[in-house]
């Protein structure tokens, strides 16, 4: 799914990986799913009367969810100790999450190297819906010396 | 404004029961492949107890099952008028399928911004093991609550 950079050192950029389009079906899967049964999700009637909008929006964290496949990809064997997101913006039925990691900080730490990544997901170039971070740790000296 | 006599306030705790079916569905949701999210077997030769929740599944296991907006009526708050404003987790160890997951959730902030337009709720939750109390995982929540023109 993604390519590592070529060296785990500050700066260097992950491969951006793309999720599939949102449809109004994945958003009543991930409604079933996530358990999240808010109707602004998926009835329109509700978007429209009770909310205000044109439409209905997608899961927020459903765009995190997305963040998460590809942030669980990125350093094999990693594991994966803080990850947080804000919403910037609503995602819409169509749009297709563009997942983008750059690497913020290498430190080593007891037993291994925490890897902070600066995460993004964009519906179109510069638009961007969630911004994030995650911590990955990565044990032993596999990460090399940045 | 929400009354921010509510800040501290506890919500109902429970118990989340993690169902294989149930991670199955959310990885189906999200286009998810790789084995060990889908299969008991894979996830076991991947080295988990069983299959593994997404890192953002917790999320969910902190939507209470008996009401999973319980957090608005008690502050007043329609559903009509919330967005999800921020989500962390940090994270202890792996939850999988067949855990038993004890909730606990408070109410740690209370503010607005834009003359009480929009107004924030941060909910902290931490997910134990039932069995153990043993940490899996903490999350901080951030709710933005739009209100349609400033309130007196």
């Amino acid at each position: 799914m993604t390519a590592n950079p070529t060296k785990i050192e500050p700066g260097a950029e992950f491969a951006a990986w793309q999720a599939a389009p949102i449809t109004r079906t994945t958003l009543a899967l991930y409604a079933g799913g996530s358990g999240d049964h808010n109707p602004l999700h998926v009835d329109i009637d509700f978007a429209r009367e009770k909310a205000g909008m044109d439409d209905v929006i997608g899961h927020g964290m459903l765009t995190m969810a997305l963040m998460g496949r590809y942030v669980t990809a990125l350093v094999p064997g990693a594991r994966l100790d803080h990850f947080s997101t804000r919403f910037v913006a609503m995602s819409r039925p169509g749009d297709a999450v563009r997942c983008t990691g750059r690497i913020e900080t290498v430190e080593a730490r007891e037993g291994g190297t925490a890897i902070t990544v600066a995460l993004a997901a964009e519906r179109a170039p510069g638009e961007v819906l969630a911004a994030g971070q995650a911590v990955l740790f990565l044990s032993g000296d596999a990460a090399g010396t940045a | 404004m929400i009354d921010r006599a509510h800040i501290g306030l506890a919500l109902p705790a429970y118990v989340y029961p993690v169902e294989a079916f149930q991670l199955r569905l959310f990885a189906k949701a999200v286009g998810e492949t790789r084995p060990e999210y889908l299969d008991s077997a894979a996830a076991r030769a991947a080295g988990y107890r069983d299959i593994p929740c997404a890192p953002s599944f917790p999320f969910c296991i902190g939507m209470n099952p008996a009401d999973p907006f319980d957090m608005l009526a008690p502050l007043g708050v329609d559903l009509g008028r919330v967005l999800h404003g921020e989500q962390a987790f940090d994270y202890a160890a792996p939850i999988c399928a067949g855990d038993r997951v004890r909730v606990e959730r408070r109410i740690t902030d209370i503010f607005d911004r834009k003359g009480g337009a929009l107004e924030f709720i941060v909910i902290e939750t931490q997910f134990r093991d039932e069995a153990t109390g043993a940490l899996f995982c903490s999350a901080r929540q951030s709710i933005v609550v739009r209100n349609p023109e400033p309130r007196a």
